[in-house]
This record gives C-alpha cells, sequence and structure tokens, in this order.
C-alpha cells in the first residue's frame, strides 16, 4: 500500500496553509514529518487522510471511508477518549472498520496491539483513569488493532516519558519493517534522526527537504527552517543530534 | 453482572411492571378477573383492561423506551452525560403543536387533532434543525441549533398560553404539558407505534458510529464512520421517537436524562452496549412511575410529568455529586 500525494494544497481563505506538496510513501518507510509549529503538519496528514478540504491528489482521499480505515489508520493530536472504556475494550474499536470480530483474527488483533505498546497488565482498568502518557499508549494500540497497512500519526510520542518515546518509535519502525509503513509528526528531531528512513521537513506549507535524515539535517537547513545550530554525528551507537542554540532570526 | 444479564433483568423487569400497570388502578378489578377480561374482553372489566389498561401500559413501555433510548443515543452523539433528548427541540416542537391544537379547540372536534399536531411541531422542529445544522460536521452547532429551536417554541407556547381564550383552556394546556399516560386509546398506540418502532430501529443502529466517536470526531471519521450520516440518524431518529412520545404522552422530563446516567457503568461505559438498556431502563423507570401517580394520589390525577421531575432530579443532583468526588 503507497501512499502518493500530486499537488495537495489546503486554503484557509486565501492562505495556503499546505501548499502544492507531491510525495509518496512506500511499504516498509518510517517517515518523520517535522518543521516548526504552524508549518502545516497536521493539515498535510489530516488532507492526505481526506478528513481536511483540499486541493490535488491523494491516493487515500480517494477511498470510500472504509476502504480507507481498512488502509490507514489516523491518529489524531488531540488525545480524546469520552466514557470511561475498558484499556481492552478501547483498543477493540481500533476492529471496527473490519466489522468487529471478536473472534480469531480480530483477536489476535486486538492481544498484538495491547502486547506490544505493553498494556496487557491495565487491560480492565477505566481509559479515563490512566495518566496522560499511559492513554497516549492506548491510542497508539488502538491505530495498531485497526491492522492497515498506512499509520499517519499526529505528534504520538509528545508527552510521553523517555523509555515510551523510544518504544513507540521501535514499534512504529517494527511496523514498517514488516511491511507497512508510518508517517509521523514529531518535534523530537534527535528520535526523528535515529529511528526514521526518511525526513520531510514542512516550512510554512511548502515540502523543503524529503530524503535520509543525514542528508536532510543539514546545517542549512536548520539554520532555515528551524532557526538552530545543532550537532549530527555519527557515532558507534548510530546517528545522534543534539540541538546546541538558537539563531537570532 | 455481564451485559447480557443485564438486558435480562431489565426485560423481566419490564415484564413485571408491565402487567403490575395492567392490574392497578381505580376500577378495582381483581388481578385474574382482569386478565381473564383482557384476554376475553367481555362486559366492563373486558372494556377497561382492552380500552384503558392495555394502551396505558403499552404506551409506558414505548414512551419509556423512546426516552431512554433517545437519552443514551444523544449522550453519546454529544459525548456529554448532561444531554438529553429534548435537546434538539423535538420536544418544545411537540408542545407547541399540541398546544395550538388545545388552543384552537381543534382537540375537541376530533381525537387525534392533538397528537397529530404534536407531531406536525416536531417535525417542523427537525426540518429547523436540519436547515441551522444540517451541513456543520460539528456537534456544537447541533446544540446551538437545538438551544435555538427550543427557546423559539417555548416562547410561541408562553405566547399561545398568555392568549388563551379562557382560564379552562389555559390549565388544560398546562395540565397537557404535564406529561401523562391516563384515558389513552389503542389509537395513540396505533398512532405512536410507526414513529416509535422507525426511530428505535435508526438509533439502535448507530451503535457502532457513537463507540468509535468516544474516540473524537476525527478519529471516528478515520476508522469509516460518515459523521455527517451519523448526525443525521441521531437527530432523524430522536426526533421520531421524542416527537411520538410527546405527542401521547406530553412532555415527560428526566427519563431520558437519569437513565442512560444510572446504566452506563453496568455497560461497561460503551455508548453502544448503552443503547438497549437504557431503551429497556427507560420503560422501567416510566413504567414504574405511571403506576405510582396512581398508588399514591388515585383520587387526585397525579401527572406523569410532575413524579419524574420530582423524583428525577433529587437523584440527578445526588448522581453529580458522586461525580465530583469520583474525579
Amino acid at each position: 500500500m503507497k501512499l502518493e500525494l500530486q499537488d495537495l494544497s489546503v486554503l484557509r481563505g486565501e492562505c495556503p496553509v499546505v501548499d502544492a506538496v507531491s510525495a509518496q510513501v512506500s511499504p516498509g518507510e518510517l517517515i518523520g514529518l517535522i518543521g516548526p509549529n504552524g508549518a502545516g503538519k497536521t493539515s498535510l496528514m489530516r488532507a492526505a487522510m481526506g478528513l481536511l478540504a483540499h486541493r490535488g491528489h491523494s491516493s487515500l482521499a480517494r477511498l470510500d471511508p472504509m476502504a480507507r480505515a481498512r488502509a490507514a489508520a489516523w491518529l489524531p493530536q488531540a488525545r480524546e477518549i469520552a466514557w470511561g472504556l475498558s484499556v481492552e475494550e478501547l483498543v477493540g474499536l481500533g476492529r471496527l472498520p473490519h466489522g468487529r470480530d471478536q473472534t480469531g483474527a480480530g483477536r489476535a488483533a486486538l492481544n498484538e496491539a495491547l502486547h506490544r505498546m505493553g498494556l496487557e497488565a491495565m487491560r480492565a482498568r477505566p481509559a479515563t483513569r490512566l495518566s496522560g502518557g499511559e492513554q497516549a499508549r492506548v491510542l497508539i494500540a488502538r491505530a495498531l488493532a485497526q491492522e492497515s497497512p498506512l499509520i499517519l500519526a499526529d505528534e504520538p510520542i509528545a508527552g510521553l516519558d523517555p523509555a515510551a518515546q523510544i518504544d513507540t518509535m521501535e514499534v512504529f519502525a517494527a511496523h514498517a519493517g514488516a511491511g507497512g509503513a508510518v508517517l509521523c509528526s514529531l518535534h523530537d528531531l534527535g528520535l526523528a534522526a535515529r529511528h526514521c528512513t526518511r525526513i520531510w521537513v514542512m516550512d510554512r506549507g511548502r515540502l523543503v527537504a524529503d530524503g535520509p535524515p543525514d542528508q536532510v539535517l543539514s546545517e542549512q537547513l536548520l539554520a532555515d527552517v528551524f532557526h538552530i545550530r545543532a550537532r549530527f554525528m555519527t557515532t558507534p551507537d548510530g546517528p545522534v543530534f543534539q540541538p546546541l542554540s538558537t539563531l537570532h532570526r | 453482572m455481564s451485559y447480557r444479564a443485564l438486558l435480562i433483568w431489565l426485560t423481566l423487569a419490564c415484564a413485571g411492571l408491565f402487567l403490575a400497570s395492567l392490574l392497578i388502578g381505580p376500577s378495582g378489578i381483581g388481578p385474574i378477573e382482569g386478565l381473564r377480561a383482557l384476554i376475553t374482553g367481555q362486559g366492563a372489566p373486558g372494556l377497561v383492561m382492552r380500552e384503558l389498561r392495555l394502551p396505558r401500559a403499552l404506551l409506558g413501555v414505548g414512551v419509556g423506551a423512546a426516552l431512554g433510548l433517545s437519552g443514551a443515543a444523544m449522550q453519546g452523539f454529544l459525548r456529554n452525560p448532561l444531554a438529553e433528548p429534548g435537546l434538539i427541540g423535538t420536544t418544545a416542537g411537540a408542545a407547541l403543536g399540541a398546544v395550538l391544537a388545545i388552543q384552537t379547540g381543534l382537540y375537541a372536534a376530533f381525537a387525534l387533532a392533538l397528537p397529530l399536531a404534536a407531531l406536525a411541531g416536531a417535525a417542523l422542529a427537525v426540518v429547523l434543525i436540519v436547515a441551522l445544522a444540517g451541513r456543520e460536521a460539528r456537534a456544537l452547532v447541533l446544540i446551538l441549533a437545538g438551544i435555538a429551536v427550543s427557546a423559539l417554541a417555548g416562547a410561541a407556547t408562553a405566547l399561545v398560553l398568555n392568549l388563551a381564550p379562557s382560564p379552562y383552556a389555559a390549565a388544560e394546556i398546562v395540565f397537557w404539558m404535564m406529561g401523562s399516560l391516563a384515558d389513552r386509546s389503542m389509537t395513540h398506540v396505533a398512532l405512536a407505534a410507526p414513529f416509535l418502532i422507525l426511530g428505535a430501529v435508526i438509533l439502535l443502529r448507530a451503535g457502532p458510529g457513537l463507540d468509535a466517536l468516544s474516540l473524537g470526531e476525527d478519529a471516528a471519521a478515520s476508522m469509516g464512520i460518515s459523521l455527517s450520516r451519523l448526525r443525521l440518524q441521531i437527530v432523524f431518529g430522536t426526533a421520531l421517537m421524542v416527537g411520538a412520545a410527546t405527542a401521547v404522552a406530553g412532555a415527560v422530563g428526566f427519563v431520558g436524562l437519569v437513565v442512560p446516567h444510572l446504566l452506563r457503568k453496568h455497560v461497561g461505559a460503551s455508548p453502544s452496549r448503552l443503547l438497549p438498556a437504557s431503551a429497556l431502563g427507560g420503560a422501567v423507570m416510566l413504567l414504574a412511575a405511571d403506576i405510582a401517580t396512581r398508588v399514591i394520589a388515585p383520587e387526585r390525577d397525579l401527572k406523569l410529568g410532575v413524579l419524574t421531575a420530582i423524583v428525577g432530579a433529587p437523584f440527578f443532583l445526588s448522581m453529580i455529586r458522586k461525580l465530583g468526588r469520583e474525579t
């Protein structure tokens, strides 16, 4: 399952918040979508899902809603959980596009998602009673239980503790490694550099860079887009990226 | 208690209260005699059983189920435990229609004028709501449109009362608005039943959509739920059920608010499982309240809506206190 975007634009009034973005996501890729606040990351992903009025073409937005739900899972930034549903039941909502089969494949997918996010011990607890970070993991598990090849996630690791952040990126990497693909926005450039196979950089609605982390995170791009100075090192422990200071605009 | 056990218990309670509703009344017919008369239909007891008590009990089930089910659907859709079926203006619209029928004297001309006028009022309210909020995806606009339509219908009802031709007509209107199941006939049942059944089918099918909506509108849409279709389902299903219920029983408050609240933790908070449970729970509560009006003050014609409000409001307050302590 491939995600193809062709000249995708989102207008807010006259002003384009996403400006003619063309790109594609292929199986096996974990793409980190980075950019400053207000660069259009969320709008790009929502338009790609067909949840936001747009111009141009997205291969997902053309599908009918049920087929799209089986092709791609969407993890919104706002972590909404209404009612005190149990963790197990909430994660099971991810099976809705599959007719909510509670036996066989559905059950297996549910258990696998709970296991991958380390939620087995709290499966019977009401999700509303969990901490913010735990709720975030529950919602990620819901997206995994959907078993769609594509996952689009909007800042899924914001507010998680370091271990949970690394775990989540590894879960996404495993999903990509198993033939799926993940497009995930994040602000932690260090984690993006370490875990993503490719990085998209957005700035003022435009996709300004698209490539492997070590090529994209250049001194010039960091200065132009993020107004920071940083250190990117290739170490025996893999790539290490550390922002150092801001530059005056 | 498992979900299945809960439904079985509620069904049994509903059946028991239905029977009790048939057997309790001012005419002093014994239980065995009453049941026999219901089957044979002979004599004065047969008339009482078939023409007074049976429709009253049937409407108790239908109206209660309508209020419980639409309350649960509305709370699930708005993700707010304080939502109630009257929120989209159909109750106020139906009340206005009924009040106009009383005011014009039309209801004295033929028996079904009042419920038909109430249904027309409810339909008009729905048309207004859909026109105001039909294309907007967010639930907030629906709430605001509902409040606006309710306010408009309420103001018009007040105007009608204000201009009532006689104190007698005004009293008639006020009493009707208090809600009651007394002196209804099988014609009322036949009039309400198609709307109630159609509304119930529409609302019960909204279960998966309401479940998905627990994760927010964006997540639900991404999971294959059409939000615009779900919204129309909720609006029309609620309007059909509440419009028909109000048309035959008047305005009965608090059932649609309290019943889903009461049952939520017993269904594991699932909005879809809450739907059938609240339908049964609503029927149980309304049958019990209607029996209570007959037992507490047999000679005073205590109104059903008054009783549900008097019992419901303090009960609701205690639930809010409990909610405050939990979080």
